[in-house]
């Protein structure tokens, strides 16, 4: 809040005042209004009251209302993709042990090393809950989607991604000049690709790179493209973040005699990366939105079972109540990890409180 | 470019050597592979493919493309297509985006609040998903035999959006009202020695017959399986174009308000103190500083939507991705496809930020008068 | 498989290997060999009506899907140990191209072109097909040179679309495409009247007819208006693996000329014929010239049936779609489908 806009805050009085206070307003707020009277009573006739929450498809044809009943009989499928209905339990978990990560993460008290083991632990499971094996049915992973796919994606570009992105951005600072052009033709050429050429490359070029013979999970494929891409924005993140730190601080540190290895390990990264950390978190939200991509390539994430949810011939056409569900997945996902990014921002910070 | 001292002074010229070394062997390691395998399955690389006819047809592109035109052709009508996209959309993302923006910073709370809620939604779901979704209102639309008609001769169906246009009775009445348009965009650029009044005055003189000229209206008619005559809107090209559109403005709004929230409170209060009003304010002393401010981002902004609209191929319009894509899978010159794919986007992305960082440039020196 | 590797590749030996090791999926030599090694015949197939899809429970059903069976018959007298691989329309002839499956039998039209500029090799005919196209009876259309200014929906990257093309120029009537990755959106861009024309294989269509809500409301059109020889491709450069393809789709061709079906090839062991007993591996013989066992043919008959077994059961009679035979009758009978003698 800035201090023209809290010079405006006052009682009930004053917020009524400040709707329909000067013609302009009084007409900004009948416009906003008359859009409101005009969208909500449809919306909510079409989501509520004239919706069809159970049943067979039949009972939706000629429904006034959405059609829930397709979400709850596509469900599973939409959430886990084609994975094996008798080991359904296992996506659920996988994706649960990656959200309880992501969650375990979130308080800065509990930035310790142990989290990084604890993520290193917990993405080994996650593929082995996934992939199976010792023990488990194995799971080809061609079969895998849906939301535990989606997370994985995500959790496992970010985690790859950022000391692949750290170093880059350490390259592109470096007083060499071979590093340097290299980690910025990189980051560069990365960073003006659209995600799908990078994807395609990925899918289409690199097999035909490696020696005959060898050949490369589509998944991980994809989740090597993903993760390039995640690198070249962090890099630039984090290069943004360490330009910010003091001189001083790094000149202190060498004038006590420490070697520059240490100065730059010990007290420019450290300061640096916290200074990160905001913007790496939308970078974060960004990235998993990002992975929707993946479904040009034939791989199954979220939106794209959701898709091939709304082509299945005996439910056609219910994309509206397709993508409002997986929309709200996303937006509960993505509007919490954002206002987590704004409180991180505040508490990291509090000089630059307002 | 920043040249700091970290990790500077720790790199030995041998590690730095031996990285490159390592770097420049899996780059020949990586061709080599790729090489050895076409050859061993004797495909021949070569981009000698683009100038044979392409075979395929494609619909809804600036550039008349016909199936017994080259590849090359098709890559250039493709391009052409994601260019459109790309300008347009910038163009009504920015103007919408400033808009919500303005409304966003206004006092009006439940003004704020829908704005908000929009914002919100648009930065919360995938880009990709929108498109989804706008693609599919689309197709819902009636059939082409039961199409719409808001407005007489206008027909809106599940194939578009279909217009009536004017032709004008001669050509050289376009080239007079272009001239017109010229010579008043171009009073700055131009010296003003060639913008004489008596040139200005035939310029509007031609403007005014073209205005008064009937034109003929090409009016469209259902025809056999379409409308024919009049212009079309394809459902896919506006699928994209509303979905770039309503997904940037939320960034563009977003970029704006922090703009002007971020002009110090000093200055309204200064300004004020001055007498000046809220809106004078505004316009005089807040969006000149909130302007430099937006330039980088809005250009960061620019360059999102211009590879945003790669997007184009998960709902069938031919931008350049598409097209591309379709020449690969047809020739199975996947190599050389990628890499022309990879080098006009990288092109594209130099012209649009260097474009962008030159009128930042202009801006800042402006600012400094 | 020429191992013509120059020396200073060997210098990366190491790192080629560490690369492989992430890869996990590492094969040595030739096909067969890391077939063998894994004891499953990687598949390449495509999500596409009749020809191969998943049914409710996964599994992958359908004429390709069967000859992929066929091969692991063969192979390991299993028609289990196949890994069915999904690919897309632009991704399956890289998939070929790269190992990532050993065959793909995806619906792919033999054409000089992809044999001679993908680097594909080509196994036996499968399916004689040809391309048609679907209309709304509510058109009126009574043949495909009526469909001048139509909207055709086809899918971007394949001979479906070329064809459509040359059809409309040689006829010099107009059209507008329609173009999406994937056959079940250009469904549904069809359906709801986004085109006015759905062009396929012919094969595809009376399927994709079949399931359509009201079947009775579109039309076939009598035109094929191109021929499209489905095979199975393998890469180039890899006689043994290839010929292990070629026979065993030859020897479903064989069991029916010899008319051994999947219920009655138990009888024929006492078969007097000496050419049904070289057939089956009572005598053995065959086998071990492509390093099989002696009774692969026995193996697939048994498991997967013959050439008219197969196609009764996903196109034919025994179909709901009750497809007749056509040029995929045997040439015995009139048509062109035919194996080179088992001797």
């Amino acid at each position: 809040m800035t201090a023209v806009r809290l010079a405006h805050l006052g009682g009930g009085r004053a917020w009524l005042r400040r709707c329909v206070g000067t013609p302009l307003n009084a007409a900004l707020t009948a416009a906003a209004l008359g859009l409101l009277a005009l969208a909500l009573p449809p919306l909510l006739r079409w989501a509520v009251l004239d919706a069809v929450w159970s049943g067979p498809p039949s009972a939706c044809r000629g429904a006034a209302g959405a059609c829930w009943a397709f979400i709850a009989a596509k469900l599973r499928f939409i959430l886990v993709g084609l994975y094996p209905p008798a080991a359904a339990w296992r996506a659920v978990a996988a994706a649960g042990l990656l959200g309880g990560l992501v969650l375990l993460s979130a308080h800065p008290r509990l930035w310790r090393p142990w989290l990084l083991g604890a993520w290193a632990a917990g993405l080994a499971a996650t593929l082995w809950l996934l992939g199976g094996g010792g023990g488990l049915e194995p799971v080809a992973s061609r079969l895998w989607g849906g939301l535990p796919l989606t997370l994985l994606l995500t959790a496992g570009g970010l985690v790859a991604g950022f000391p692949l992105g750290v170093a880059l951005a350490l390259a592109r600072r470096s007083r060499r000049r071979t590093p340097r052009l290299l980690a910025t033709v990189v980051i560069e050429t990365v960073r003006g690709l659209p995600l799908i050429v990078i994807l395609y490359v990925a899918s289409l070029v690199f097999p035909l790179m490696l020696p005959g013979g060898i050949s490369v999970d589509k998944l991980l494929r994809a989740g090597a493209g993903m993760t390039l891409f995640a690198a070249a924005y962090i890099a630039e993140a984090v290069r943004a973040a360490l330009q910010a730190v003091p001189r001083g601080q790094a000149e202190a540190a060498l004038s006590l005699g420490l070697r520059p290895t240490l100065v730059l390990l010990l007290v420019v990264l450290p300061q640096g990366l916290k200074m990160a950390i905001p913007s790496l978190v939308t970078i974060a939200i960004g990235f998993f939105q990002d992975t929707s991509l993946v479904a040009v390539i034939g791989v199954f994430d979220l939106l794209n079972t959701t898709r091939a949810a709304t082509l299945d011939s005996e439910w056609l056409g219910f994309h509206d109540e397709a993508y409002s569900f997986v929309a709200a997945v996303y937006f509960v996902v993505c509007a919490a990890a954002s206002h987590y990014g704004l409180w991180l921002e505040r508490r990291l910070n509090p000089e630059r409180r307002r | 470019m920043t040249t700091g001292r970290t990790g500077g002074a720790a790199q030995e010229p041998l590690v730095s050597a031996v990285g490159f070394l390592c770097m420049a062997a899996l780059v020949w390691w990586l061709a080599r592979n790729t090489l050895d395998n076409l050859d061993r399955q004797g495909i021949a690389l070569g981009f000698g493919f683009l100038g044979r006819p392409a075979g395929f047809a494609l619909d809804d592109t600036l550039l008349a493309f016909e199936p017994a035109h080259s590849y090359a052709r098709a890559i250039l009508a493709g391009l052409l297509n994601t260019v459109a996209v790309a300008v347009l959309g910038c163009v009504l993302a920015g103007v919408l985006g400033f808009l919500l923006g303005a409304l966003r910073l206004s006092d009006n709370p439940i003004v704020e609040a829908l704005v908000r809620a929009y914002v919100e939604l648009m930065r919360n779901t995938p880009l990709l998903l929108q498109l989804l979704f706008w693609s599919a209102v689309i197709h819902a639309l009636p059939p082409v035999r039961a199409a719409a008609e808001p407005l007489p001769g206008v027909f809106l169906s599940n194939r578009g959006l279909v217009l009536p246009y004017p032709v004008p009775g001669a050509a050289p009445l376009w080239a007079g009202g272009l001239l017109l348009v010229l010579l008043l965009a171009g009073r700055r650029v131009l010296p003003a020695r060639l913008v004489t009044p008596a040139r200005l005055l035939a310029a509007a003189g031609f403007a005014a017959a073209l205005a008064l000229a009937p034109p003929e209206w090409r009016v469209p008619r259902l025809k056999g399986f379409n409308f024919v005559g009049g212009a079309t809107v394809s459902p896919e090209f506006t699928a994209l174009l509303a979905g770039l559109v309503l997904h940037h403005a939320a960034g563009v709004s977003e970029i704006v308000r922090g703009a002007v929230l971020g002009v110090p409170a000093g200055q309204w209060e200064a300004a004020q103190a001055l007498g000046l009003t809220r809106a004078r304010t505004l316009h005089l002393v807040v969006l000149p500083q909130a302007l430099r401010a937006m330039v980088p981002l809005l250009a960061s902004t620019a360059l999102n939507l211009t590879k945003g609209s790669s997007l184009a191929v998960a709902i069938g319009f031919p931008d350049v991705v598409s097209v591309l894509g379709t020449i690969g899978s047809q020739t199975g010159q996947e190599i050389e496809v990628m890499a022309l794919l990879a080098g006009l986007f990288l092109a594209l992305n130099l012209a649009t930020s260097s474009a962008l960082n030159a009128y930042n440039a202009r801006l800042l020196r402006r600012g400094e008068r | 498989m020429p191992d013509r590797k120059p020396v200073s590749l060997r210098l990366l030996a190491p790192f080629a290997a560490a690369l492989a090791l992430i890869a996990g999926t590492a094969q040595a030599g030739p096909t067969l060999d890391a077939v063998k090694a894994r004891s499953t015949v990687k598949c390449g197939v495509l999500n596409s009506p009749g020809g191969s899809a998943p049914d409710a429970n996964g599994e992958w059903r359908g004429f390709n899907a069967d000859f992929c069976r066929a091969i692991a018959a063969a192979l390991f007298n299993d028609p289990r140990k196949v890994e069915f691989v999904a690919t897309t329309r632009q991704q399956r002839f890289t998939a070929i191209q790269s190992g990532e499956v050993d065959v793909l039998i995806a619906g792919v039209t033999q054409t000089v072109t992809r044999a001679l500029q993908l680097g594909l090799h080509f196994g036996p005919i499968v399916l004689h097909d040809g391309q048609g196209f679907l209309v709304p009876k509510a058109l009126k259309v009574a043949k495909a040179t009526e469909l001048d200014g139509a909207t055709v929906c086809t899918m971007p990257g394949t001979t479906t679309e070329l064809n459509v093309t040359d059809f409309f120029r040689l006829n010099k009537i107009s059209y507008k495409p329609v173009v999406a990755e994937e056959f079940r959106e250009v469904l549904a861009a069809f359906t709801a009247g986004r085109c006015d024309v759905l062009t396929q294989d012919a094969s595809a269509l009376a399927i994709t007819r079949s399931q359509l809500p009201k079947p009775d409301d579109y039309v076939l059109l009598p035109e094929r208006i191109s021929k499209e020889p489905i095979a199975p491709a393998v890469r180039f450069g890899d006689d043994q693996w290839q010929e292990i393809v070629n026979w065993t789709i030859w020897a479903t061709i064989q069991a029916e000329e010899f008319g051994i079906a999947r219920d009655t090839v138990d009888g024929f062991a006492g078969s007097p014929d000496p050419s049904v007993r070289r057939f089956l591996g009572i005598d053995p013989g065959i086998g071990e010239a492509i390093r099989l066992d002696p009774r692969w043919a026995y193996n697939i008959v048994k498991a997967v049936g013959n050439y008219g077994e197969i196609f009764e059961r996903n196109y034919g009679k025994d179909s709901p779609l009750k497809f007749a035979r056509g040029p995929n009758e045997l040439v015995q009978r009139g048509g062109l489908i035919v194996s080179p003698p088992f001797r």
